[in-house]
């Protein structure tokens, strides 16, 4: 498996060098990261290229860092994370794209590429309010008609905001704000990397 | 002369052939569909996000209710990205029986995808002879885990328990009388693995009935042939995976390609069809069904012949057994901590992939050292399958839009997730 990865790693560096940004090789997967600017072209480079042949957009998915760890976050905050397969080869990469406004999202759309990239995007637009230029039918996909927010922002409750019901004296379904406490079972804890290590207590 | 207009005719969302909850927006010209338009999201439940506030264990039995007639394939990929961000690797008896219950529910699967696709289309027979055997292999499911659909039967580090050594019995009641549970409870004298050796070895014949029914009925053939057609070419730039890619004439198969659990050490073969219509995609699973059988009974033997642990040692992953949690301090923290705080995994990312019955089910797991984690994204296959809808369905009959859907083999809980 690494000799395979390592050819790979190789043919990345010779197609496109400058344009990769950060690599990295951990628990057997390759990630890249790439510039906005030259997002669209990397990714024609690794479809197209004989030598990398990702003819498969497995999956395209939003990630919000913002509460990332226990420190406080510096990067940009939202970046689209994109995972391609090669058929011919049978190996796998993992692209990300860091988007650089973090109040406005964009990064361009990859359906001139890959067909299957539409709802991808759709989804990733729904859910975190990233924006796909290129992207000709950016619709929401999952969330109900007329949603408003971004739900998977690390700043959307899991509760949501408005709640629905059927109101009998109006005799229709109204929405109103959620009666839900939040509550939290149990409490997100990130440890020390020695913690409960017996050498060190 | 009057104006000719297409008009748009809402499909669903509580259409019995909708698999569920699927609203299609179908643009019409006469009976010939012009566009396409799924609506999804109802069934959303936003999986990913509660996962986001529960534990990496508590996530397990979300994982079944994804794509509920396939449970533990799902769970499987699920704990597959956990090892692999803790670097831990199961015995290799529980990915064996990993291997054993990702066919069982390949089975599964594929008998309600065909019983129901048949259904649609008109056969109603078909859905009567397919849950008979379900039955069989949602009582496997009951006897390993407690539960007939929602097992949470396997956990990072391995599976939850070893396999039963008695079947559950059938019990005389008002309606059920002495013969009738003799009867029911002759294959289940033995263990489970007995149950399943006497499954495998009626399972064939099962298949032959159906093949008898459907596979060259004039009345299903024609309902199938030559509808939805995809090309290898456009199945690939579709994204598609499974018996949708293979249907196509690709052969690809994450089990052979890219093995896991224990698909390595099992013999059997990948079905290709060569039209790329759903008739292809019918007999690929057809075809699966049989070496699907033939992969459970080589785990069978496996299984019989070597005992062992189940679950991996590593005491900040797997809690520690019971009566060893009542007499040793060390033991009783250990449990305590990983019920109540949970498990920590280490900072990183990773994607485990799995052969799912509809095809590549991925989880993207990314952590940052917590004891949940920070995004968990689902890679569903059906949510690809379907929004290649539109290009499946153009030009067709509106009644062959349902024969799509069948040979899609859509379940909104992945889809909407």
């Amino acid at each position: 498996m690494s000799a395979k990865l390592d050819t790979l790693a190789h043919n990345l560096n010779e197609c496109l060098g400058e344009r990769i940004v950060r690599h990295s090789l951990a628990l057997d997967e390759l990630t890249i990261e790439v510039r906005v600017a030259d997002y669209l072209s990397v990714m024609r480079t690794l479809r197209d290229d004989p030598s990398l042949a990702f003819g498969q957009l497995v999956d395209l998915c939003g990630i919000d860092y913002s509460a990332y760890g226990s420190d406080v976050w510096t990067d940009p905050r939202f970046a689209v994370i994109c995972h391609l397969l090669s058929l011919d080869n049978n190996w796998r990469l993992r692209v990300r794209v860091f988007a650089e406004d973090d109040s406005f999202p964009v990064v361009p759309s990859l359906t001139s590429l890959w067909t299957c990239a539409d709802w991808f995007e759709r989804e990733a637009f729904d859910l975190f309010g990233i924006v796909f230029p290129g992207h000709d039918d950016l619709r929401r996909i999952l969330t109900d008609y007329g949603f408003v927010g971004y739900p998977f922002r690390k700043d959307f409750p899991v509760s949501g905001h408005v709640e629905m019901r059927y109101d009998p004296t109006q005799q229709r379904v109204i929405y109103q704000p959620v009666s839900i406490e939040p509550r939290e079972v149990t409490p997100r804890i990130v440890r020390e990397e020695t913690y409960g290590n017996p050498r060190h207590g | 002369m009057a104006e000719l207009r297409n008009f748009t005719l809402n499909f669903g969302p509580q259409h019995p052939a909708a698999h569920g909850v699927l609203r299609l927006v179908l643009e019409l010209d006469g009976e010939v569909v012009v566009r396409a338009d799924p609506h999804i999201g109802l069934l959303h439940r936003a999986t990913e996000k509660l996962a986001e506030h529960r534990t990496w264990l508590q996530s397990v039995p979300y994982m079944d209710r994804l794509d509920y007639v396939s449970m533990m394939c799902n769970e499987h990929a699920y704990c597959m990205a956990i090892e692999k961000l803790l670097g831990i690797e199961p015995p290799l008896r529980a990915r064996y029986i990993r291997t054993m219950f990702d066919e069982i529910t390949r089975i599964l699967n594929h008998l309600l995808s065909l019983g129901t696709h048949a259904l649609d289309v008109g056969a109603m027979t078909m859905v009567l002879y397919t849950f008979r055997e379900r039955e069989d292999l949602l009582d496997a499911y009951e006897a390993v885990s407690g539960a007939r659909m929602h097992a949470a039967y396997y956990r990072p580090g391995g599976v939850y328990r070893d396999l039963p050594d008695r079947m559950p019995q059938y019990r005389q009641s008002k309606w059920k009388d002495a013969a009738t549970v003799d009867a029911l409870n002759a294959a289940r004298q033995g263990s489970l693995l007995d149950y399943l050796e006497d499954f495998t070895n009626r399972f064939p014949t099962c298949l032959d009935e159906y093949e008898t029914l459907l596979t060259d009925n004039r009345i299903w053939k024609q309902r199938l042939v030559g509808i939805g057609v995809v090309s290898p070419e456009r199945a690939r730039a579709l994204g598609f995976s499974g018996p949708m890619l293979r249907g196509s004439g690709v052969e690809w198969d994450l089990r052979k390609k890219q093995p896991y659990a224990a698909y390595d050490r099992v013999d059997f073969d990948i079905p290709v069809g060569s039209e790329g219509d759903s008739y292809d995609r019918y007999l690929v699973r057809m075809a699966e069904m049989r070496q699907s059988t033939r992969i459970v009974r080589q785990c069978i033997d496996w299984l019989r012949a070597n005992p062992g642990p189940v679950m991996t040692d590593n005491a900040k992953v797997a809690p520690p057994s019971r009566e060893a949690m009542k007499s040793n301090m060390e033991e009783l923290i250990h449990h305590f901590k990983l019920f109540t705080e949970g498990m920590h995994v280490p900072q990183g990312e990773a994607y485990a992939a799995v052969e799912h019955p509809k095809g590549e089910f991925g989880i993207y797991l990314v952590s940052d050292g917590a004891n949940k984690p920070y995004r968990l994204k689902i890679r569903a296959p059906g949510f690809v399958h379907l929004s290649a809808m539109d290009e499946m369905a153009r030009g067709h009959m509106i009644a062959d839009v349902v024969t799509i859907i069948g040979s899609q083999d859509i379940v909104f809980g992945e889809i909407d997730r």
